[in-house]
């Protein structure tokens, strides 16, 4: 009898704090969009930032956490594929693995301040890049590396082991297996990690900090040359990103209407992460579809 | 070690053999062992190459920022033992001081505490999608979860200093920003960490445990107390480590609501500091290769110091699962 | 095997783009310290390069709008204005990564004993001054401060708002981290003694954070630049003179500091150029007033590294 009156205590507590994390949640996102959607319109999205004067737009920083963010994919995905295949198809189960394994560990709980210093000491400093957002991708990096490498061995390491048999049965070599058996059966659940992932990114300012830099120079849009100065498209830029950017007028706006700024380019940010994950398992779930009714 | 060989790396041959391999269905016996092994060494070659890549950053990371942060103590005449336990940081003082104890203070007992609120709360929410209401849990709960691990931390910090900060100082004694208030805010990001370890670890257990247990009688919560729980604990506390790591190490949205005075605070709501809050004040503002911007290099060594630390639990906690 | 292709393709796309990089990034730095030679000395001729400011966060926002100014007039110019801070500023600067670097202190005082003689290399450009005032929360009933008053608050001496003619409050400090220049200048000019980092005193670097933190905290006072004054704070009087920029000029004010932009030797080409404009009547009656800060060509005082001031 008593043990029962425990039991539905209890239930009644873990039901609490369910309802509880889905409020904090709800709360949250009401609060970042209540206060932040009013000053969303397209001219606010396109729009340049201003110094002084209320109605600047965050046009170039949302601009710049795509680029920044499609740069840093570039340069993370074959990177991580790569490592990750390693840690499931070739890695020997002896000590270097097990070492690999450490340093993908600790490179991923990182403090993404450590890694920035790092990016500013030796990317920015010592390669001369700058403040870029060259630098800002190559910070991105590393510390995205080791979630892409994980995502990659433990998609990887779900396909059913009989599907690598058959395409080693059928005379293909290893590496052949891996890339057209193995794969395109991993990839949709390597998708959806790489997105969930690409949504960090998206929101990281710590690292950014010190490497892309807080300034975000004059943009011509009608100048896609990669080369020219003022071309959106140079990497070798500085470049604010939008978490940077709600940082900066947080901290040293001088405009009439920062705050609303902030409050409608945090709500701009939260709204890209929702969309990011949405999309992430929506495209899981058709490519999923795809890639095994076609097979 | 078996690196050297991927030396000899196979990019520039990448571009000019990809028509190849895409016409490669046709059969021609004669060549095709030896594609194949062109094809399999190409492949291995890049992996390695990948992993000599991991290895060559973390080591570049670790020597790069122990060269700056040990500077103080080998050339410029700070000891260890000053900056560990001293009380007081004075760097721009005639005679400067370099005690970093506050800073090491502030950031274990904002984690710490973090913790100690995520902790109860990221369990139940695991005990909730696993032992209660599975589906309500994985529609509901678990997106919910993921979505509070991608709100970026600036904007934490923003909700932080706009809303628990004022709710804050209008509860209780003080100023509103301090321990308490970083604590509250990194236990919202945290929480993700620690809940889907806990869902992970709680999934994988053997249903044949909960039946017994069922079968005997017991009620969900006495399975739950009795069972469960004593055997997932390694990996629970494994998720609770590395939600502490996470808050250790987070920047910005703590600099943002703890107030920054660097003393060991006398309550939870008076102004305290981290050492991630001090590093992201001081860096910009200090001169490459002065004493004061070195010993902010040395508080990131510890930075980084303590993340091989909390790494060096999870493992000693993950050896403990496995036995269990 | 379609995928097998795409799969390349991505590889390749990100080869040729490091590839690409290292290309344009040989191309840059060799870009940037042609610049001052190629640039041609002669005032009214056209001027071409490509340079770099970095540094004060505070100076950033200025010398971005100028800098876009010029180079919309200058289709030849390339300025590239950054971030990071006036200590970072400082030895990208005597360093030569950037050209200009862009500082709220003088470099002496960042630049001390073994690098001293880096700020020697350094050639001060003076474009704007910064005057500073002591704000406090609206609730706490002071409207003017003697420096023995502040002096004793920022000390800690007095804790309560009643024994400086307030009502009976505790004080709140928002004070700045000890690397701030916005502090220095503060310390020197109105308190001419330094600060302590007091136990329960808020620090925050940001003037944006520290006027939300003083005007929403009972009985805060920290110290801000005038750009940032608004009806959320009230700024007092220091020793019964009103911070304005008409006092600043006059030399009545003392809490103000210059806007430094330094370069390494005398300046040449487009560096030279651009700091000429910077310091033009159009710039300095335009932007820098409307930006918060007082022209330089309206100051009625002088005032050296010493902080000795002389009338000009």
């Amino acid at each position: 009898m008593k043990a029962k009156t425990v039991d539905r205590i209890m239930t009644g507590v873990i039901v609490g704090v369910a309802v509880l994390i889905i409020a904090v949640l709800a709360g949250l996102l009401g609060y970042l969009l209540v206060r932040g959607l009013r000053h969303i319109s397209l001219d606010f999205l396109l729009s340049p930032p201003q110094t002084i004067k209320a109605g600047g737009g965050i046009g170039p920083q949302l601009f710049n956490s795509l680029f920044l963010l499609v740069l840093t994919m570039i340069i993370t995905i074959p990177l991580g594929l790569g490592a990750g295949i390693y840690m499931s198809e070739y890695a020997k189960p002896n000590r270097l693995t097990a070492f690999i394994r450490l340093i993908v560990e600790v490179l991923s709980s990182f403090p993404s301040i450590v890694v920035g210093l790092f990016g500013l000491l030796v990317i920015v400093n010592m390669f001369g890049l700058g403040f870029s957002l060259f630098s800002g991708a190559l910070a991105l990096t590393v510390f995205n590396l080791p979630l892409m490498v994980r995502i990659t061995e433990q998609s990887l390491r779900s396909v059913p082991r009989e599907q690598k048999e058959a395409g080693l049965a059928l005379g293909l070599s290893r590496w052949r297996t891996i890339t057209s058996v193995l794969l395109p059966v991993a990839i949709p659940s390597i998708v959806t990690g790489t997105i969930l992932a690409a949504g960090r990114v998206f929101g990281e300012a710590a690292a950014l900090l010190f490497t892309a830099g807080m300034s975000s120079p004059r943009l011509d849009f009608s100048d896609w040359n990669p080369l020219h100065h003022t071309s959106p498209l140079n990497p070798f830029r500085p470049a604010e990103t939008l978490a940077v950017h709600i940082w900066k007028i947080n901290s040293e706006g001088l405009a009439p209407d920062a705050a609303q700024i902030a409050a409608g380019a945090s709500a701009v940010l939260v709204i890209t992460v929702l969309i990011f994950n949405l999309g992430a398992r929506w495209l899981g779930r058709v490519l999923y579809r795809k890639l095994t009714a076609s097979k | 070690m078996n690196l050297p060989e991927t030396r000899p790396s196979a990019d520039p041959a990448t571009p000019r053999n990809a028509p190849a391999t895409a016409g490669a269905p046709a059969p021609k016996p004669a060549g095709k062992a030896a594609k194949h092994r062109l094809e399999e060494w190409r492949g291995q070659a890049f992996v390695y190459l990948c992993v000599l890549l991991l290895v060559v950053i973390i080591f570049s990371i670790v020597v790069f920022i122990a060269s700056r942060g040990l500077t103080p103590f080998v050339s410029q005449g700070v000891s260890v033992k000053e900056m560990l336990f001293g009380l007081e940081w004075a760097p721009e003082a005639d005679h400067p001081m370099f005690g970093a104890l506050p800073f090491l203070f502030g950031s274990f007992s904002t984690s710490l505490l973090a913790a100690i609120i995520a902790a109860p709360l990221g369990i139940c929410a695991a005990l909730f999608m696993t032992e209660m209401m599975p589906k309500l849990g994985k529609t509901i709960l678990q997106p919910a979860i993921e979505l509070l691990a991608g709100i970026p931390s600036v904007v934490y910090g923003f909700v932080g200093l706009s809303v628990i900060v004022p709710f804050l100082r209008h509860t209780f004694p003080g100023q509103g920003v301090g321990i308490m208030a970083g604590a509250i805010v990194l236990s919202v990001m945290i929480l993700p960490t620690i809940t889907t370890i806990a869902t992970d670890a709680l999934r994988s257990l053997p249903a044949g445990l909960k039946e017994g247990s069922y079968a005997l009688g017991a009620t969900r919560w006495q399975t739950i107390a009795r069972i469960i729980l004593p055997t997932t604990l390694p990996a629970l506390l494994t998720g609770v480590v590395l939600g502490i790591a996470r808050a250790f190490g987070e920047a910005l949205a703590v600099q943002m609501v703890i107030g920054n005075a660097p003393h060991i605070p006398h309550s939870l709501f008076e102004s305290a500091t981290t050492l991630t809050s001090i590093i992201t004040l001081s860096m910009g503002n200090t001169t490459t290769g002065s004493l004061h911007n070195n010993a902010l290099w040395s508080l990131a060594l510890i930075l980084l110091l303590m993340t091989f630390l909390f790494v060096f639990i999870v493992r000693m906690l993950e050896r403990r699962s496995k036995h269990a | 095997m379609k995928k097998s292709v795409v799969l390349l393709m991505t590889f390749v796309l990100a080869l040729t783009l490091a590839a690409c990089g290292k290309n344009n990034d040989g191309g840059n730095a060799g870009a940037s310290p042609s610049a001052s030679p190629s640039g041609s000395s002669d005032a009214g001729a056209s001027v071409s390069g490509s340079f770099i400011a970095s540094g004060s966060t505070a100076l950033q926002p200025l010398v971005q709008q100028v800098s876009e100014k010029y180079m919309a007039a200058n289709d030849q110019v390339s300025i590239q204005v950054q971030g990071g801070g006036s200590g970072a500023g400082l030895s990208q600067v005597a360093e030569g990564t950037v050209q200009i670097g862009n500082s709220d202190v003088f470099a002496e005082e960042k630049l001390k004993d073994a690098d001293a003689d880096k700020a020697k290399s350094l050639v001060d450009h003076q474009v704007a001054v910064v005057a500073m005032a002591a704000v406090t929360n609206k609730d706490v009933g002071v409207d003017n401060l003697t420096k023995d008053q502040l002096v004793s608050i920022f000390t800690g001496k007095v804790t309560n708002w009643k024994d400086v003619g307030g009502k009976d409050e505790k004080i709140v400090l928002v004070n700045r981290p000890a690397s701030s220049g916005t502090r220095a200048t503060f310390e020197k000019y109105a308190l001419g003694t330094k600060s302590q980092d007091l136990p329960g005193a808020i620090q925050e670097d940001a003037s944006g954070t520290v006027r939300k933190l003083v005007s929403e905290t009972p009985g805060a006072i920290g110290y801000l630049a005038l750009s940032y004054l608004n009806d959320s704070v009230k700024a007092v009087q220091y020793e019964g003179v009103e911070a304005n920029a008409d006092n600043v000029a006059s030399g009545k004010y003392p809490v103000w500091a210059y806007e430094h932009m330094y370069t390494k030797g005398e300046p040449e080409g487009a560096v030279k150029a651009f700091l000429e404009y910077m310091l033009s009547d159009e710039v300095q009656n335009g932007d820098v007033t409307d930006l918060g800060y007082i022209a330089i060509n309206k100051m009625q005082v002088t005032r050296d590294v010493e902080g000795k001031v002389s009338n000009k």
